[in-house]
C-alpha cells in the first residue's frame, strides 16, 4: 500500500516498516502485547539494508544500530528489534522472529527497491551520492543490484574475478589518486602462463566504487582474502559470531567495540597503517573511516565453524596467550 | 574548496601504529600487532604468525636476501606490504613434492628444486603474487622487505604472541 509520501508500507511477521520523507519507522508488539516504535534516518536505514541484502545477512549479527538488525542462522534468519539492547531487554520490550531466509530477502529486497530513490546510491561514500530524503521520486536499480565480486582463486586468473579497469567502469576513486597503477613484473615459462600470477591488489582497489563491501580477492580453502575501502561510518554494528580479523592497509579505521549481547562498551581499536587486530565472537564492532583506506577483512568460511563455536569447539578469543 | 588526499601506507621505516584502548575487556583478545614491527624485529623469512583463524594463518615475513626453497600441497598468495621481491618458481618434481596432499603449511624443500622452471615475478607494494600448490617458490630481496603471506598454519610457522601484540 502506498503512503502519502509515495512510499509502500512492509510487514513482516510481527513487525511493520515505514517510511516518510527522512526517516524509516519500525514498529512491534511485545509479548505482552504493548506497542513499541523506532525511527531510523532513511539514508542510514537504507545503506545498512543494502549491505544486509547484498551480503545475504552475513556473518553472524547485522545491527542496523543498537535496536533493530537481523541475526543470521544460515537458512533462517531473525528479524529483532531490542533484543540486544541491554535496557530494552531487561524492560521486555524487545521482539524476536525467526523467519526463512529466501521470505525476509525478498521483503528487504523489496523495501530496498522502493525505498530507494533515483540518484542515492546506498554503497556509496556520503560525499559520492545524492540524497535519500524526499518524497518518492525514481529508483536506483543498477546501484542496489550490484553483484558482489567474489574471485574462485584469485583475481585477474583467467576465468576468474576480473582486474577493474577504466574501461570495466571502475575508475580510480578520487581519495586514491595516489595510489600508483603499476603492474607487478611476470615472467612465465611457456605452459604456465596461468600459474606465474600476480596482480596489483593496491591498484584493484582503488577502483572500487563502493564503501563498506568486501569482495573475495585471494582464496586458500576456506581462507578468504575480503579486501575492500572503507570511507566514513560502517553503516551496521556487525556482531560477530566467529573470529574476524581485520588487516589495515592504508590511512585508518578508528573501531568502537561492544558486548553483542548486551551492547556495552568493550574497547576502541585504533588501526593504522599495517596494523592487524582481531575481533572476538563475543563482541559486535562499527567503524570509522576519516579519508577513504583499505582494509583486509579475513574472514574464516567454513560452515561448520559457527556450530564448533557454540559448541565450545572454538575459542571465541583469537590467540591463547597462556598461562 | 576542493580536498586533496595523500595515501599513508607504512613500511619499515617509517609507521605510525596504532593501539587498543580497553574500557571492559582484555586488550589480549585483540591480538593488536603491526606487520612492520614484526618485520623489524624477525630474522630474515621467519614466518611469524600474527593472524590465525583455526587452521589458517597470516603470516608477517621479513624479506631480506634470499629464502630457502619452500613448498606447499595448498595454494599461498603473498602480499608485498613494502620494498621489491622477487619470486622464482619450479614445477616440483614428484620425488620432492609434498607427500600428503592435505598436508598443511609450507615446508622446506630437500635439497636443490628439481623440475621445469614456471618463472618468475617481482612484487613491489600492494602487488600480491600466486605461489600455486605443488611449487617450489624461493624470495629474493636485495633489500629488507615486507610479506604477508596467506597460508595454512604449518611446521615453519613461528608463533610468539606475547612479543608482538599489545598486553596492557
Amino acid at each position: 500500500m502506498t503512503n502519502m509520501h509515495g512510499y509502500n508500507d512492509f510487514t513482516l511477521g510481527g513487525f511493520n516498516f515505514r517510511r516518510d520523507e527522512y526517516f524509516a519507522h519500525i514498529t512491534w508488539s511485545t509479548l505482552d502485547g504493548r506497542p513499541m516504535s523506532h525511527t531510523m534516518d532513511a539514508g542510514n536505514f537504507l545503506r545498512a539494508l543494502m549491505r544486509d541484502v547484498a551480503w545475504g545477512f552475513f556473518y553472524g549479527w547485522v545491527n542496523f544500530d543498537d535496536v533493530i538488525g537481523t541475526v543470521n542462522h544460515y537458512g533462517t534468519v531473525d528479524m529483532y528489534a531490542g533484543s540486544f539492547n541491554g535496557a530494552m531487554k531487561d524492560a521486555g520490550i524487545d521482539r524476536m522472529e525467526n523467519f526463512p531466509t529466501d521470505d525476509i530477502r525478498q521483503l528487504f529486497e523489496q523495501m530496498l527497491a522502493d525505498w530507494t530513490n533515483a540518484g542515492f546510491d546506498p554503497f556509496a561514500a556520503p560525499q559520492e551520492t545524492g540524497s535519500p530524503y524526499g518524497p518518492k521520486h525514481g529508483d536506483n536499480m543498477p546501484a542496489i543490484t550490484r553483484a558482489r565480486e567474489l574471485a574462485r582463486r584469485c583475481v585477474g586468473l583467467e576465468g576468474d574475478l576480473p582486474l577493474r579497469t577504466d574501461e570495466r567502469g571502475a575508475p580510480v576513486n578520487r581519495a586514491f589518486a595516489d595510489v600508483p597503477q603499476d603492474t607487478p613484473e611476470v615472467h612465465p615459462e611457456p605452459g604456465f602462463e596461468n600459474e606465474v600470477h600476480a596482480f596489483n591488489l593496491f591498484a584493484f582497489l582503488s577502483r572500487s566504487q563502493v564503501t563498506w563491501n568486501p569482495s573475495f580477492t585471494s582464496v586458500v580453502k576456506n581462507s578468504f582474502m575480503c579486501p575492500t575501502t572503507e570511507e566514513h561510518i560502517l553503516p551496521i554494528i556487525h556482531g560477530n559470531d566467529r573470529v574476524e580479523w581485520f588487516f589495515q592497509m592504508c590511512d585508518e579505521i578508528h573501531w568502537n567495540c561492544d558486548h553483542k549481547e548486551t551492547g556495552e562498551p568493550l574497547a576502541r581499536v585504533i588501526m593504522k597503517a599495517g596494523d592487524m587486530a582481531a575481533m572476538p565472537a563475543y563482541c559486535r564492532h562499527q567503524g570509522f573511516s576519516p579519508k577513504r583506506s583499505m582494509l583486509l577483512v579475513w574472514e574464516n568460511g567454513n560452515p561448520d565453524l559457527v556450530d564448533d563455536i557454540n559448541s565450545g569447539k572454538a575459542p571465541k578469543v583469537p590467540v591463547d596467550f597462556g598461562a | 574548496m576542493t580536498s586533496t588526499y595523500t595515501t599513508r601506507f607504512g613500511s619499515l621505516n617509517d609507521y605510525d601504529k596504532g593501539r587498543v584502548e580497553p574500557i571492559a575487556d582484555d586488550v589480549r583478545n585483540y591480538a593488536f600487532s603491526n606487520c612492520f614491527e614484526i618485520a623489524g624485529t624477525s630474522k630474515p623469512y621467519e614466518k611469524v604468525v600474527f593472524g590465525q583463524n583455526m587452521e589458517y594463518v597470516l603470516e608477517a615475513i621479513r624479506a631480506e636476501g634470499d629464502s630457502p626453497w619452500y613448498t606447499c600441497a595448498h595454494d599461498e598468495f603473498a602480499l608485498c606490504m613494502d620494498g621489491e621481491v622477487e619470486i622464482h618458481l619450479v614445477k616440483l618434481d614428484s620425488a620432492q613434492a609434498v607427500s600428503n596432499p592435505d598436508k598443511e603449511g609450507a615446508i622446506l624443500v630437500e635439497g636443490d628444486p628439481r623440475g621445469a622452471k614456471m618463472g618468475w615475478m617481482k612484487l613491489g607494494r600492494g602487488h600480491q603474487g600466486m605461489l600455486p600448490a605443488g611449487s617450489a617458490y624461493q624470495f629474493r630481496s636485495k633489500q629488507p622487505a615486507v610479506i604477508i603471506l596467506q597460508t595454512c598454519k604449518g611446521d615453519l610457522s613461528v608463533e610468539r604472541w606475547s612479543s608482538i601484540c599489545q598486553t596492557a
